[in-house]
């Protein structure tokens, strides 16, 4: 579904990703993990579109398409989604109208009807139950005075109704309590198919007591420098980054 | 100098013509005040960007074209043109002047509340010229500004509205100005009146539209006597067609305990300008100013706005939005003056501007002049571009970039129909609004 081929990253004059290969088939969830700096979301946005960012090296497929050549919606519409680490808020803007405006566009892509208000509305109410979110939300600016949790699960809330093939979730684990965490990893474990995949990106290894990923990566100053199964994750808590760090050099040294 | 001299006698001897030909009817009182006004603009002249009020505004280009005085002949006006330009599904009486002059088999007057005046100014100059010899040209000084001047020595037809005390009309009452000159270009000065009385209470709608892509220009005056007590919700929306020139004075005397809100909407002309003057002269007096100024091509836009508090315990809140695209070119100046007086006073004032392109500029000067010691007043202003980050965000939902443009614009300039009260007026702006950045997105889409 996707494969990164030695992607190389810059932004400001910097080099963020110095050269990243992953590769995520359908029906898998990877997690990506790593220090605070390290370049996780900088390839979550990058391959969500963003345009801040020049590719310096490196490719990207996406379902056999070559990813960098499309623009942020055309990925959306491709199925792509980002949940952002930091939400943007968006005065003046309904959490509906977006979510609507976002999902018809998307619809209309893939040859499908628009739905119109009442349709959306039936939609949404049965996904707000899914992440225990009320209704007044919808009224409201886009992620507005919302508090971290709310934007958080107002992510997850975004993902469920546009029913992603590839999910990527920036964080989207960090800064909940318990309940939220659950009501987040549920709503990912239910969208959970043979036709799609999701990268987890997160700092914790709290979230994989919910959701049980099939690789885990570490990505660390730009680079992969570790993959594994499920138990990396376990290690990774135990043990923090350091030793990884020194592996990964002596891997280095001895591979050159 | 010559050439300026040469502008000044275009007007001059327009003036004579004017007072031939029959024209400046009514009482010989107006008539001395239209001798007035004209003498004071044979001084003013009109003014360059030396003149501290013009700076950012070059009046000079509409200066030189030679506008004659429009015409009455019988108009192109097909009626769906004017149902496409008016506000049709509005509730409420409406006033439809053709050129400035008041077109009584265009215009629908519903059964009045007793005792309320709304029509044609002329008529009243000649009928009943006491019901506006206390206020007409009493509010609006031409002794500084040229254009009200000109516009009070042309002065002949425009709205006359009146609204008896303890009296509630609560549906709209629209002024619908349409111009039109197809042959040459042409110049009118409506002129209007609108006094609502004590514990009264009005929502006036004035609407600037053009049929047809014409270059002529509007030279309007309106003054709002607010009663004690009153309350007004007025309005003003306009469209002139992009190679027009509209100039316009709101001029709002305000007296105690009132509440005056006015909603200033500018879309069309190639050059606009706008002053709304408030006067707070009474305790307690509430005055809200919004304005909405949206450009693009080489559009230029003006707003001066003034709020005098006069008197303790007056509050205003003004906030006027501009969006700017292409190489238009606008000016936000708001003067706050509190007086020694009014002590008490709460004001604040905001201007705030998005730029769309490389190439669009403001020139935004608030500013607060206070003689009196407890008083609380702030102003600021700002001048930004679409929000980037919002837009990655909307486009990664699969939002188009255009449309994502365009919806964050909208945002933008919402806020300022999202203070508007009525909301049938409201509504029908908020899709002229969307109509309008539609439009903007598909021009560069397809360019
Ligand atoms: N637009 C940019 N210009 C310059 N430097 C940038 C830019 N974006 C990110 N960086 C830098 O790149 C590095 C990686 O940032 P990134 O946000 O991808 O890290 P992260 O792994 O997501 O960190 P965190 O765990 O804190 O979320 C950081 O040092 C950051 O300051
Ligand atoms: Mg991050």
């Amino acid at each position: 579904m996707l494969e990164v081929r030695n992607l190389h990253v810059s932004a400001g004059g910097k080099e963020i990703l110095r050269g990243i290969d992953l590769k995520v088939n359908a029906g898998e969830i990877h997690a990506i993990m790593g220090p605070n700096g390290s370049g996780k979301s900088t390839l979550a946005q990058l391959l969500a579109g963003r345009e801040t960012y020049q590719v310096t090296d490196g490719e990207v497929f996406y379902e056999g398409k070559d990813l960098l050549r499309m623009s942020p919606e055309e990925r959306a519409r491709e199925g792509i989604f980002l949940a952002f680490q930091y939400p943007v808020e968006i005065p003046g803007v309904t959490n509906a109208y977006f979510l609507k405006a976002g999902l018809n566009a998307i619809r209309k892509h893939r040859g499908l009807d628009e739905l119109d208000a009442m349709e959306f509305l039936e939609l949404l109410r049965e996904k707000l139950k899914l992440v225990d979110m009320d209704q007044s939300f919808m009224n409201r600016p886009v992620n507005e005075g919302f508090s971290g949790g709310e934007k958080k699960r107002n992510e997850i809330l975004q993902m469920t109704v546009l029913d992603p093939k590839l999910a990527i979730l920036d964080e989207t684990d960090s800064g909940l309590d318990i309940d939220a965490l659950k009501i987040v990893a549920e709503g990912i474990n239910k969208l959970r198919r043979a036709d799609n995949a999701t990268v987890l990106v997160t700092h914790y290894q709290r979230v994989l007591n919910y959701i049980t990923p099939d690789h885990v990566h570490v990505l660390m100053d730009g680079r992969i420098v570790l993959s594994g199964g499920k138990e990396l994750a376990l290690e990774l808590e135990g043990r923090g980054y350091d030793w990884v760090k020194e592996e990964a050099e002596t891997v280095q040294r001895t591979s050159t | 100098m010559s050439q300026v001299l040469e502008e000044r006698d275009h007007y001059l001897s327009s003036f004579e013509r004017f007072e031939k030909n029959g024209a400046a009817r009514g009482p010989s009182w107006a008539h001395r005040i239209r001798k007035a006004a004209i003498a004071r603009f044979a001084d003013l002249g009109f003014p360059t960007t030396r003149h501290e009020e013009w700076k950012y505004t070059r009046v000079a280009p509409m200066a030189k074209i030679p506008f004659q005085p429009a015409g009455y002949e019988p108009d192109r006006l097909a009626p769906g043109k004017l149902a496409r330009a008016a506000f049709l599904q509005l509730p409420g009486c409406r006033l439809v002047f053709v050129n400035g002059r008041y077109r009584r088999e265009l215009s629908s007057l519903r059964l009045l509340p007793e005792g309320m005046k709304a029509g044609s100014l002329v008529a009243i100059l000649d009928a009943d010229p006491e019901w506006v010899e206390p206020h007409l040209a009493r509010h609006a000084s031409y002794q500084d500004h040229a254009f009200v001047a000109l516009n009070t020595a042309f002065l002949q037809d425009g709205a006359f509205v009146y609204v008896p005390k303890g009296t509630v009309v609560e549906e709209p009452i629209q002024l619908l100005f349409v111009s039109a000159s197809p042959q040459e270009a042409t110049v009118s000065h409506p002129r209007n009146l609108i006094v609502v009385d004590r514990d009264s209470q009005a929502v006036i709608i004035e609407n600037y539209v053009s049929v047809e892509n014409d270059v002529y220009f509007t030279n309007a005056v309106t003054e709002i006597v607010a009663g004690e007590n009153a309350v007004i919700d007025h309005y003003k929306v306009q469209r002139e067609s992009d190679q027009a020139f509209h100039v316009a004075t709101l001029q709002a005397r305000l007296d105690r305990s009132s509440n005056f809100s006015s909603h200033s909407i500018a879309l069309g002309g190639a050059l606009v300008r706008n002053d709304v003057n408030a006067v707070l002269d009474g305790e307690g007096i509430e005055c809200i100013l919004n304005g909405l100024y949206l450009v693009a091509g080489e559009q230029h836009v003006d707003n001066h706005t003034r709020i005098d508090h006069v008197k303790p315990h007056g509050t205003s809140r003004e906030l006027y939005k501009g969006v700017l695209d292409g190489k238009a070119s606008g000016v936000f100046n708001g003067k706050i003056f509190v007086h020694k007086a009014a002590q008490k006073t709460d004001a604040k004032q905001t201007n705030k501007n998005l730029l769309l392109s490389e190439e669009a500029l403001i020139d935004t000067k608030p500013q607060l002049e206070i003689y009196a010691d407890d008083v609380k007043c702030t102003h600021g202003s700002t001048i930004g571009q679409i929000d980037q980050d919002a837009m990655f965000y909307l486009r990664s939902r699969g939002m188009g970039s255009e449309a994502a443009r365009s919806l964050l614009t909208y945002a933008f300039a919402g806020e300022i129909l999202s203070r508007m009260k009525v909301e049938a007026i409201r509504s029908q702006l908020d899709h002229l609004l969307v109509t309008r950045l539609q439009k903007g997105s598909q021009a560069e889409e397809t360019s």
